[in-house]
């Protein structure tokens, strides 16, 4: 396996031939924001967060999708790019109703963590304010649309990792919708193995289990590691 | 079909045309369709049966012959005349042997010296009004196919793409990168299985460019196509036309069927080893899916949306093979450069923009229509000697192009040279080809609402920034229009606009704002001058 050396944010680190910048930034200590990345399942750079500087570069790269080559100069940390994040984590908070106060996931939540670690203590945007509903069909679980920010995370954990494929999107744009087969209630899910795999992965509070209310819901954070193993060892351990 | 076969259908076909007296030429692209060119070309066709003129006359529907504000559109084979908005019972004086009854329709008759017809030059449109774009025997009879003849039995693929190369084509979807690289891109790819893909996913509001060609002069693309396969090494190739181009795909349906029955499409064309089918992919209406990573996953049967690159697809595209894409115009440039030669098309133009560009003209202008000039032309004569100007009464206020994706030019820029680079200078793109004359009762904060609420509508929500900051700044523009909006909003409102540019998933996203932002730079006072007298922003 070849070795690469790159320089991130000033940092000489390496990492193995075909890993993420993201990856290898982790594995060293530099955490790059992200909301749409989780381990152990493919990445669309989609949420863009992880967006970094590369000299060199006309544009800038998604870290999960860019594989570290010989010599880069990486900066995850400029002020372009702590800008930019913050604007997107305020166009996330204004695009759905995002109500911390009685969210089950309130203090537990990674865009709420995202906020606060960018320092996004008010929203210039438009409060959208749509009128969305939420999905209590299903036996254990509940989807809170308004909650819900579009990641996919649980669209690829049930396609990749379960093979159910359940979850997809529908609509365009703001449009948007989490949807469980062709569009029915969860409940009715002929697919769905209620294994919950998309609700510990979910980011925020929009896949919650039932019974938990305001700040109760914690996502077992082992699970992320469970599904690395699955995938990379073929074992089922937690 | 072997190459002397060819020439035998070509030859035929020629003795054949030249021994009729009279070919009348009925536009029959969607233009002249929607004004009536269709009763015109059944009325012509029931009186030629009804007087026996069979073997005499004949008529025929045709490409667009460029002035589609005047439609329907007629042309007569025998004096090259072209007649504007004739009625089915006008057109019938064109039958007469008598030239008295011609002469009735002198009011009629187009002008052939006006600078709209000789200010053009017609590669790709060469055929558009020249032949029945529903018979494969016209395009043969124009010396279609035999490029694509002369490359199998003379060129090897190498030769093809240095001959690409050499002519400095540049993909005319709008980002302009060189054909020939893409190709050498493509062949140089290890694999057996690669595809080329004809995007004719056309979408820019007011552009109509591709579906003129596709309708005019199907077998045109057909054989681009097949040159473009032979070059870099592909069997299978795929025309992804939008849903909404109904008499294109119908067209193209016909075009393939012939070319298959003539053994011009298939296995052992012109008795080669070569070989390549074309089939139809229909778009479902997403604009995005024009990109070129979301329309490869749309032709995979996956939802249409955009994935990073790189990998480009020349590396990794259709089903992870390696994938040619090219536009509709983009290969109907390829059979005239094999045939004239790379240097014939390389004197054409700038210095880094070879060839003619196809513009679709519409707006404020006297002519709207289908226009192609040499690339370099000054946006100038584009609008005021080929367009017409602006109609009485009306000053002249700004040019949109590159449709969603471009930008505003306004009246001091209107000598800039079309091409990829000075277009892109002064903050607009060449983009597939939509040219929109606005005059000065148009608000130019209106033109932005109008192109952002277009990429708000079509964006694939796959993105953040894109999905959720064209919606924001749709919202600042309508607070504008409505005389809303706060210095806040501006402010806020240049911040997204550098938030998509930079941080978009793909094309779509990024060039959002440009329409704003090439309004802002020319024309910031209506922003201005909009803005209200209250205090604040945004909550």
């Amino acid at each position: 396996m070849s070795i690469k050396t790159l320089t991130i944010d000033g940092r000489m680190v390496t990492g193995a031939a075909g890993e993420s910048i993201f990856d290898v930034a982790w594995n060293n200590g530099i955490r790059i924001p992200r909301l749409c990345h989780v381990g152990g399942i493919s990445d669309v750079g989609a949420c863009r967060l992880c967006l970094v500087e590369i000299e060199g570069w006309p544009k800038l790269a998604a870290a999960c999708l860019t594989p570290v080559e010989e010599g880069m100069v990486v900066r995850t940390q400029t002020e372009r790019l702590r800008r930019h994040r913050k604007l997107i984590v305020e166009l996330l908070l204004a695009e759905r109703n995002h109500v911390c106060s009685v969210c089950v996931q309130n203090g537990h939540c990674e865009l709420q963590d995202l906020a606060a670690e960018l320092g996004v203590d008010h929203v210039r945007v438009y409060y959208r304010f749509p009128r969305l509903g939420v999905d209590m069909s299903h036996e254990r679980f509940g989807l809170d649309h308004n909650r819900c920010i579009l990641c996919t995370r649980c669209v690829r954990v049930c396609d990749e990792v379960e093979g159910a494929h359940t979850w997809d999107v529908a609509g365009r744009g703001v449009n948007c919708m989490i949807v469980a087969d062709m569009g029915e209630p969860w409940g009715n899910s002929e697919t769905c193995t209620s294994c919950g795999k998309c609700v510990q992965v979910c980011p925020t509070g929009a896949l919650f289990e039932k019974g938990k209310t305001v700040g109760e819901m914690y996502k077992d954070r082992r699970f992320l590691k469970y599904i690395v193993t699955a995938r990379e060892k073929r074992q089922w351990i937690r | 079909m072997t190459v002397e076969e060819l020439y035998e259908m070509r030859d035929r076909e020629r003795e054949r045309l030249a021994r009729l007296r009279e070919r009348i030429y009925c536009c029959s692209a969607a233009g002249c369709l929607s004004c009536g060119s269709e009763s015109v070309r059944r009325a012509l066709a029931a009186e030629i049966e009804a007087r026996g003129l069979k073997g005499q006359v004949e008529v025929c529907g045709s490409g667009c012959m460029g002035l589609c504000s005047r439609g329907p559109l007629v042309r007569t084979q025998s004096d090259g005349a072209i007649y504007a908005q004739l009625t089915p019972d006008e057109a019938l004086w064109l039958l007469s042997e008598d030239p008295a009854e011609r002469r009735r329709l002198e009011a009629k008759r187009l002008d052939l010296n006006d600078p709209f017809f000789t200010r053009q030059l017609k590669i790709v449109l060469a055929n558009s009004g020249y032949i029945d774009p529903e018979s494969v025997h016209d395009y043969v009879a124009m010396g279609g196919y035999q490029a694509l003849a002369k490359v199998l039995t003379e060129m090897t693929p190498e030769e093809v793409i240095e001959e690409i190369k050499a002519s400095g084509l540049r993909g005319r979807g709008g980002a302009g990168y060189p054909t020939g690289l893409k190709w050498e891109l493509v062949r140089r790819q290890p694999g057996d299985i690669k595809y080329v893909i004809c995007n004719a996913d056309e979408g820019d509001p007011g552009a109509f460019m591709d579906r003129s060609v596709l309708e005019g002069d199907p077998h045109r693309v057909l054989e681009g196509m097949a040159i473009a396969a032979y070059a870099v090494g592909a069997q299978q190739g795929y025309i992804y036309v939008r849903g909404e181009y109904g008499l294109a795909i119908q067209r193209l349906q016909l075009a393939i069927r012939q070319a298959e029955r003539e053994r011009l499409l298939g296995n052992r064309i012109f008795e080669t080893t070569f070989g390549f089918r074309v089939d139809l992919r229909i778009g479902a209406g997403a604009f995005v899916c024009g990109e070129e990573t979301a329309l490869i996953a749309s032709i995979e049967g996956k939802r249409g949306t955009p994935r990073q690159r790189p990998p480009y697809p020349p590396e990794r595209g259709l089903w992870g093979k390696p994938t040619l894409i090219n536009n509709v115009e983009t290969f109907a440039n390829v059979p005239p450069i094999i045939m004239n030669g790379a240097r014939w098309f390389a004197s054409i133009g700038t210095e880094t923009s070879k060839g003619t560009k196809v513009f679709a003209l519409a707006g404020a202008v006297r002519n709207t229509g289908l226009v192609e000039v040499p690339m370099g032309t000054p946006l100038r004569t584009i609008l005021f000697e080929i367009g017409g100007g602006v109609p009485e009464g009306r000053q002249f206020k700004a040019a949109q192009t590159g449709g969603p994706s471009g930008g505003c030019i306004p009246a001091e820029l209107l000598d800039v040279p079309v091409d990829y680079e000075s277009l892109a200078a002064i903050g607009s793109i060449m983009g597939s080809g939509g040219l929109i004359v606005l005059d000065d009762s148009s608000s130019m904060v209106d033109v932005a609402r109008f192109f952002m609420e277009f990429c708000m509508d079509e964006s694939c929500g796959k993105c953040i920034p894109c999905r959720a900051g064209t919606v924001q700044m749709h919202e600042i523009l309508c607070r504008f229009s409505r005389r809303e909006a706060t210095r806040q909003d501006l402010e806020l409102l240049e911040e997204l606009c550098v938030l998509l540019k930079e941080t978009s998933l793909c094309g779509l996203g990024q060039t959002a704002p440009n329409p704003v932002m090439s309004t802002l730079r020319y024309f910031r006072h209506e922003y201005e001058a909009r803005l209200t007298d209250r205090e604040g922003g945004a909550q």
